[in-house]
């Protein structure tokens, strides 16, 4: 979808940004709301809740047997321990590729997303491109990423239409090893904990 | 309802058009936008099934016409008006204008982190055993609701595998409509693509939904 608000200021001639603006000042009239809770969700979300929250879950399980065996079991659980909960993550289920499968995760009916390890998503996992497409022509959306996986490899297509929230974890890239969790991390993309990418190779 | 929502196998979209280092907002009043939403949310009027529900009971081509955050604050003035918070004399004024009902809460800056980090859970205890197991073939109900339900077209009338038995989620079917939340049993039930999509389907894909069990009969 096109999208024509791509300014990054206030712009009192933008339609839009009048009208939500115009609901904000409202709300805030009636003490409805608190306009400094905006900030501070916009805050969390612009600088804490993301997919470094992801990558380290990830990077954990890669490291960690215990770990990786305990996120299969309970995701919810093995994520909160790292103090990630919460806000669309309440109940998490991890989904761990192998050399056989490749796992994708699309809500075709809205937009669910784990925002508590990924934070927002991205605009194309919200457009009807991706929605439409992801659950009849994976491999075609995935060419469209970059990625072509083998003609063998199978692909599981998780639609997330109720309440749980899907993290992919990625399969450990070679020539990682001894590395730490910080390094291993950084090779965890977002793409590739939705499954629309794999973790990034060493350089 | 079979509402533009419901995206799973539409054609005609074009292709998806990942963005390079995708900014977490693409304007400031996007920020405003999700947190008007968020706290509006918190006043605790309605349900998360209600406010799918708004988003979805958009006129088609508003729907496809509007990002997603444009969707989200058109849907939003729709839950305001629907429970007194906000008039069309307001809207018309930009200003509140008309009095409000009274919310249960309101969100201050210093409750956010928690709120953010408690969530909504939406498990619920089941005093009755499930009905299928992991393994069970089931085939899902072909119905066509005029209201909200979280079973897509695509999946409708299908035979599919149990593969986990998940927790008691409220029901979205009713709770959206302020007729309870009916908590029943989730499942996490795989197709093949060829049961889904029939006809040139790829052999190599698996699809699965997660379903309440009132969507599931035995197969």
């Amino acid at each position: 979808m096109s999208h024509d608000h791509d300014h990054d200021h206030d712009n009192e001639l933008d339609p839009f940004a009048a009208r939500v603006r115009a609901l904000e000042t409202i709300l805030t009239q009636k003490g409805l709301i608190d306009p400094a809770a905006i900030d501070v969700i916009v805050d969390s979300y612009e600088t804490k809740i993301g997919p470094r929250n992801g990558a380290k879950v990830v990077a954990k399980a890669w490291l960690e047997p215990d770990f990786a065996a305990w996120l299969k079991r309970d995701a919810t659980a093995a994520i909160g321990s790292l103090g990630y909960t919460g806000r669309q993550g309440e109940h998490m289920q991890a989904v761990f590729n192998t050399a056989d499968t490749h796992n994708l995760v699309v809500c075709t009916l809205c937009s669910c997303y784990p925002w508590s390890v990924l934070g927002l998503p991205p605009v194309w996992y919200k457009a009807p491109p991706y929605r439409s497409r992801a659950v009849i022509d994976p491999r075609g959306v995935l060419e469209e990423f970059g990625l072509t996986l083998p003609a063998t490899t199978k692909i599981r297509v998780w639609d997330s239409t109720a309440e749980l929230r899907y993290l992919v974890v990625p399969m450990r890239p070679k020539g990682t090893d001894g590395w730490s969790e910080e390094r291993l991390a950084d090779l965890v993309t977002r793409d590739a904990m939705i499954g629309t990418g794999l973790a990034r190779e060493p350089a | 309802m079979n509402g533009p929502q419901d995206l799973g196998g539409q054609m005609g979209f074009g292709p998806v058009a990942p963005e390079k280092d995708e900014p977490c907002f693409h304007a400031t009043w996007e920020r405003r936008a999700l947190g008007v939403t968020l706290c509006a949310g918190a006043m605790g009027a309605w349900t998360i099934d209600e406010s799918r529900h708004a988003r979805e009971s958009l006129h088609p081509a508003d729907y496809y016409g509007s990002s997603y955050y444009e969707i989200w604050i058109k849907a939003l003035e729709t839950l305001l008006k629907r429970h007194g918070f906000v008039s069309d004399r307001d809207l018309a004024a930009g200003k509140a204008v008309d009095p409000a009902a009274k919310p249960k809460r309101v969100m201050k800056a210093e409750n956010v982190p928690d709120v953010l980090a408690k969530g909504g859970p939406c498990d619920r205890a089941i005093a009755t055993p499930a009905r299928f197991k992991a393994g069970d073939l089931v085939r899902t109900k072909n119905f066509h609701p005029a209201g909200h339900t979280r079973l897509p077209r695509y999946a409708r009338g299908k035979q599919g595998a149990v593969e986990a038995v998940r927790d008691g989620f409220v029901f979205p079917d009713t709770n959206a409509h302020g007729q309870g939340e009916n908590p029943q049993w989730v499942y996490t039930v795989v197709f093949d693509g060829a049961e889904i999509w029939g006809e040139g389907a790829d052999p190599t894909m698996t699809v699965s939904i997660d379903a309440w069990e009132s969507y599931l009969e035995p197969a």
